[in-house]
């Protein structure tokens, strides 16, 4: 599903690689922690396979296409089968949450009656049956994220990438996110959460994919945080 | 495409620059108001210039007693000087007609020409007029044989080009007409900034929307539009402003001018109608162009 072959990125105007000939695959399905300190390249990681950024060495390839050679006026359509959750919820806060979720699928051009359907069912998903109407400064930390989650996930994206969705989060609502993110995976879509989140990590047992600076330093299926040390 | 989304992003768009939007719509305005006045007054200069270019005469007039110019030597012309001189003209390839106009003539028709004047009358008397000849050309342009054949002939007192005359006054509408197209000019820069400021703001308020619509994959055109259309929608109300000036300007300015200075030829609505439409065309087109110039600064894809 998703294929780092040999990628390195160098930001512009910095001496240091963001990623060094990075190797890794992410099968259908699969659950994937990535984890490491900050800088460590985790947000590029995530970054390449949305096409935000291109790789200065090596190929990205997801769902068996080379990103390399996707055109620029393609890149919304890899967008629309990638799902993206952020630490900061990145919510609109003049709408409530059906027409947070609603936007994603307004302005990909989704007829009304559509978006009437499916948007109540991904919202009931994630866990916030009958507060369609709220808007985001009436939820907790926790809600705000469902709805992020509930964005992400209403196209019923192949990937979901999550970048610290628990950064802001206190540990006990975590393990309801971790759930939701859990329910979506064994829908089958591929899901890719960069954390420093030992605790949740440990929990899971998922694979685990560590980076440093900018290398894989372990790759280990059913792992845990700190193994390595 | 969802229409009434994007319809009400724009509407989210114009209500939060309210300021900006007010200013580039006065702008505008402003702009294709002094566009199409500019077009108006060329419209009227040509079709005038073209229907008096056409009945225009060289006048030749002849010597009199009263006359200061040596050439005539403080004698009138004689029957033969004048029959001569016809003949040469006549001869002309150049000239089509020639007429004799009689000191009575002139005089008479002196009269009806300032009837509305009558100390000007009073202080002319028959014979203060010199007899005349009109040249009529076949073609108007074509003047300087009929006056290089009569400038030296005896008993012609002084050769007036009647083009040259209108030529002058010509000038002056021409820049008129000049003035505002170069004034609309500084307004259209003005407006194209002002456009850049207005998308540039819009932007920055809406990142967040932008933002999603990027990650969700939103295709460009789908985030571009709001923003292009927003532009489009002041210039089409700055149009509007303007069609109204332009009515007022037409009604002010070129009917008082054409009243005034005795146009033979006035502008027709259809014209005018024109000269609207073409502005508010050029408003729309200008501010939607501008907006997707700059967008490709501000808002990445």
């Amino acid at each position: 599903m998703i294929n780092f072959d040999n990628v390195t990125k160098v930001y512009p105007n910095q001496n240091r690689p963001s990623l060094q000939h990075c190797n890794v695959a992410v099968e259908k399905g699969e659950f994937v922690f990535l984890v490491g300190p900050s800088g460590s390249g985790k947000s590029t990681f995530l970054r390449l396979i949305l096409k935000e950024e291109r790789p200065t060495q090596g190929h990205v390839y997801v769902a068996g296409k080379d990103l390399n050679k996707l055109t620029n006026w393609k890149v919304p359509h890899l967008r629309r089968r990638i799902g993206c959750v952020f630490q900061d919820f990145r919510l609109l806060p003049n709408k409530n949450v059906f027409e947070n979720v609603a936007f994603a699928l307004e302005v990909i051009g989704k007829p009304n009656r559509f978006i009437k359907k499916v948007v109540p069912e991904v919202i009931d998903l994630v866990g916030l049956e009958g507060k369609q109407g709220r808007m985001p400064d009436e939820l907790s930390g926790g809600e705000q994220q469902r709805v992020a989650i509930a964005r992400a996930f209403v196209n019923r994206p192949m990937i979901l990438l999550a970048d610290e969705p628990t950064g802001n989060i206190d540990p006990a609502t975590s393990i309801g996110i971790m759930k939701v993110l859990d329910r979506i995976n064994r829908t089958g879509t591929t899901v890719v959460m960069a954390t420093h989140d030992a605790a949740i990590v440990d929990a899971f047992r998922k694979r685990v994919v560590e980076l440093e600076d900018g290398r894989v330093v372990r790759d280990q299926s059913r792992g845990v945080y700190g193994q390595a040390y | 495409m969802r229409l009434n989304f994007v319809f009400q992003e724009i509407w989210i768009g114009l209500r939060r620059n309210l300021t900006m939007t007010i200013s580039l719509i006065i702008t505008v305005a402003i702009a294709m108001a002094l566009f199409g006045t500019g077009m108006l007054l060329k419209r009227q200069v040509d079709s005038s210039k073209s229907y008096w270019y056409d009945r225009v005469n060289v006048s030749i007039y002849l010597c009199s007693k009263s006359s200061s110019n040596d050439n005539c030597a403080k004698k009138d012309a004689t029957q033969q000087q004048r029959d001569e001189l016809i003949n040469s003209l006549e001869d002309l390839p150049e000239v089509s007609k020639v007429e004799y106009e009689s000191k009575e003539a002139a005089y008479e028709r002196f009269q009806t020409l300032f009837s509305n004047t009558p100390g000007f009358i009073a202080a002319t008397k028959e014979g203060d007029i010199p007899d005349s000849l009109r040249v009529r050309l076949k073609d108007p342009s074509q003047f300087t044989s009929v006056i290089s054949a009569a400038e030296n002939s005896p008993g012609v007192d002084q050769i007036i080009n009647e083009r040259e005359l209108l030529e002058k006054l010509f000038k002056i509408l021409d820049g008129l007409q000049w003035a505002a197209l170069f004034l609309a000019l500084i307004q259209v820069f003005a407006a194209v900034l002002l456009v850049g400021n207005t998308v540039r703001l819009s932007a920055f308020n809406r990142r967040r929307e932008t933002g999603i619509m990027r990650l969700v994959g939103a295709s460009n055109m789908y985030i571009q539009l709001p923003f292009i259309l927003e532009g489009a929608i002041a210039g089409l109300a700055g149009g509007l402003i303007a069609a109204v000036l332009l009515v007022g300007s037409k009604l002010l300015l070129i009917d008082t001018l054409q009243e005034s200075l005795q146009f033979a030829t006035q502008l027709t609505w259809t014209q005018v109608t024109g000269v609207i439409i073409f502005s508010i065309a050029v408003g729309v087109l200008l501010c939607a162009g501008a907006s997707f110039l700059t967008l490709r600064r501000y808002l990445k894809i």
